[in-house]
């Protein structure tokens, strides 16, 4: 220790209490000895922009998990989104109005889970499994089960951009990602409703108690995840340049995986939005390296599932020794 | 305690990540002098179909001493789209992609030609970018084989069920456009026309729903073996006499065949495609111009 005790000191703390921050040090410093391509700037670019769609998914993903609730219907509310957006594109119709409307469907859809959850008094497991389902159905009925190419239109390029442009040498979705997080953090950490979040997931019947309108919390909770679904739909979209009926598949669960890697407890209550972001980032450079290593993709899922039950086993165990 | 912990941790990972890594001869692919390195990145490789295609790549690759780097996109076009980035930013000289879906493709093509990696479709093709060659089975030609052998066993009239795949897939449209051209004028009627997405279980659960609507049905054309043999078990629980012709002939479906389950498959000879793949390439990596779209044969498996 020595002379640097105390700043060595802050350091171990801060990494004892971030113990995914380990997990995506080791991670990288690993890859970097094992691919010389891995820590290039184009690799590094280009994991921040494949991971920014699971990142925005796993923010509205922590409010929920925060309050002790789930949303499995994400991945169907960024098929049908970004299927309505697409189509709303290759019509023509200006752009910002495009990303208003596809926002507030989501907003409308995260409500219906909110009020499914609150008023109709389901488990959000359930509620959300049925919408997730009927989102599908829905998203196969609008598209007929087929792709929708957003181009067409005047405008159809400009959209692209949201997924495909640069500025300033970095990609619009990891912009896009960075303001999420930052808005999230803010409202979790500064704002009256962030801390009824936190509240809400510690002891319902204590805030209920202390006059908090809970209902309104899982409204708003469920809202911000369905328009953070929704904002994925947009990236998604813009990226592929086309919607598939089929998207979004599965990215549930990989959203539940980040934030259960950034230590978010599932029973509510406690959980960062910087948490998630790097199980994000753990997530997305996992699925990267994977890839450089040319680990046969039916090991891939294999060490994805390691390192999943790894992080968490060990936010477990500290959590038990405090 | 705590540094145990890490330690465990570390050791975990190395594992995981690195053992894996190493364990498949993961060399680093800058390409070394002579050698070329290509890049295959299958739509799936949850279907026997596309393993046999990266199988056949994987043989002709080895044959000719290049390095071949397959990634699985797991049916998604963004996992799609990751994976042809992941393999741009390693240097590879060309990229071989059978697309989960001809337009959502377009936009890792364009990766592909921005990074001036020439790319070329199998199986399914692209609908936009610059594709140098697209190497596939003739689907039209395949759906009319399987209409005509339909019509010549029902003696040119009945009831068919036509069991479609992924809408949209170019293989699903042109082998139903190949079938209905051969039965256009016939006698033989489609009772029932439903998508099971090339899917062995969605097969069986669509059959059944028909099974149960129509009260007549003389044959089944499944625009894949998956679906056939998903159909095949719904057809024999329900104890009917219906004649199914599959396409692909995967080795479960040759078995079916033999065993008088199954009247038919068009055999698709996915292993050719991977290896003519890999061999087109080498050639337009020694600079060669090879022909914009490359059909590969295919047969009719009966009993």
């Amino acid at each position: 220790m020595g002379k640097f005790s105390l700043k060595g000191r802050n350091w171990k703390q801060f990494l004892s209490d971030n113990k995914p921050v380990v997990v995506l040090l080791i991670l990288v410093v690993t890859m970097s000895f094992l691919s010389d391509r891995f820590l290039t700037w184009s690799n590094i670019i280009t994991v921040l922009r494949q991971t920014s769609i699971n990142a925005v998914i796993a923010t509205g993903m922590t409010f929920a998990i925060l309050i002790g609730g789930i949303d499995l219907s994400v991945g169907s509310v960024l098929a049908i989104t970004g299927a309505i957006a697409a189509s709303l594109v290759a019509s023509g119709m200006n752009i910002i109005l495009v990303v208003i409307l596809t926002l507030l469907i989501g907003l409308g859809i995260g409500l219906l889970n909110g009020l499914l959850i609150s008023k109709g008094r389901l488990q959000p497991f359930i509620a959300t499994l049925g919408t997730m389902t009927l989102l599908r159905g829905l998203t196969l009925v609008y598209t007929q089960g087929r792709p929708i190419s957003i181009f067409g239109s005047d405008t159809s390029a400009m959209f692209s951009k949201i997924g495909t442009g640069y500025f300033l040498g970095i990609p619009i979705p990891v912009y896009i990602m960075l303001v999420v997080f930052f808005i999230s953090w803010y409202t979790l950490n500064h704002l009256k409703i962030g801390r009824y979040t936190y509240a809400l997931g510690s002891n319902e019947e204590a805030t209920m108690y202390s006059g908090i309108k809970t209902d309104n919390i899982k409204l708003f909770v469920y809202a911000v995840a369905g328009v953070l679904a929704a904002l994925a739909g947009i990236i998604v979209t813009a990226r592929l340049g086309s919607a598939q009926p089929t998207a979004g598949s599965g990215y549930e669960l990989d959203a539940i995986a980040a934030v259960v890697i950034g230590g978010t407890s599932m029973a509510g209550g406690i959980g960062t939005i910087f948490g998630t972001a790097i199980g994000a980032m753990i997530i997305g450079i996992l699925n990267n390296a994977l890839n450089m290593l040319q680990v046969s993709s039916y090991y891939q899922d294999v060490a994805k599932g390691v390192v999943i039950l790894i992080a968490v086993l060990l936010d477990r165990k500290q959590r038990k020794s405090r | 305690m705590n540094k145990k912990r890490y330690f465990a941790l570390a050791l975990a990972l190395v594992l995981a990540v690195g053992l894996a890594g190493c364990g498949t001869g993961g060399t680093d692919n800058g390409g070394g002098e002579g050698e070329y390195t290509i890049g295959l990145v299958v739509s799936t490789l949850n279907n026997p179909f596309f393993v046999d295609l990266r199988d056949g790549a994987q043989a002709k690759a080895d044959e000719l001493g290049a390095s071949l780097i397959v990634l699985d996109s797991q049916d998604d076009a963004a996992t799609e789209l990751s994976n042809v980035e992941d393999l741009v930013n390693q240097g590879v000289d060309l990229i071989m992609i059978n697309p989960t879906d001809s337009d959502a493709v377009g936009s890792a093509v364009a990766a592909a030609n921005g990074a001036g990696i020439p790319v070329i479709t199998l199986d399914r093709s692209a609908n936009s970018g610059d594709v140098v060659a697209h190497i596939a089975s003739d689907n039209v030609a395949g759906g009319e084989m399987a209409g005509e052998f339909i019509v010549e066993q029902l003696g040119g009239a009945g009831k068919v069920v036509e069991l479609e795949g992924i809408p949209g897939a170019s293989a699903a449209r042109e082998r139903g456009e190949g079938f209905n051209a051969a039965i256009e004028g016939t006698d033989l009627e489609v009772v029932a026309r439903q998508t099971a997405n090339f899917d062995r279980a969605e097969g069986l659960s669509v059959m059944e729903n028909i099974l149960q609507a129509q009260p007549e049905i003389d044959a089944i054309f499944a625009h894949n073996d998956e679906m056939a043999l998903g159909a095949l078990e719904a057809v024999k629980a329900s104890g009917r006499d219906i004649m199914i012709v599959g396409f692909d002939a995967t080795d479960d479906a040759v078995a079916a065949v033999e065993a008088g389950d199954l009247a038919a498959t068009v055999q698709q000879l996915p292993k050719d495609i991977g290896s003519i793949g890999v061999d087109t390439a080498m050639k337009v990596l020694g600079g060669e111009t090879v022909d914009e779209y490359i059909p590969v044969a295919l047969e009719l498996v009966t009993q």
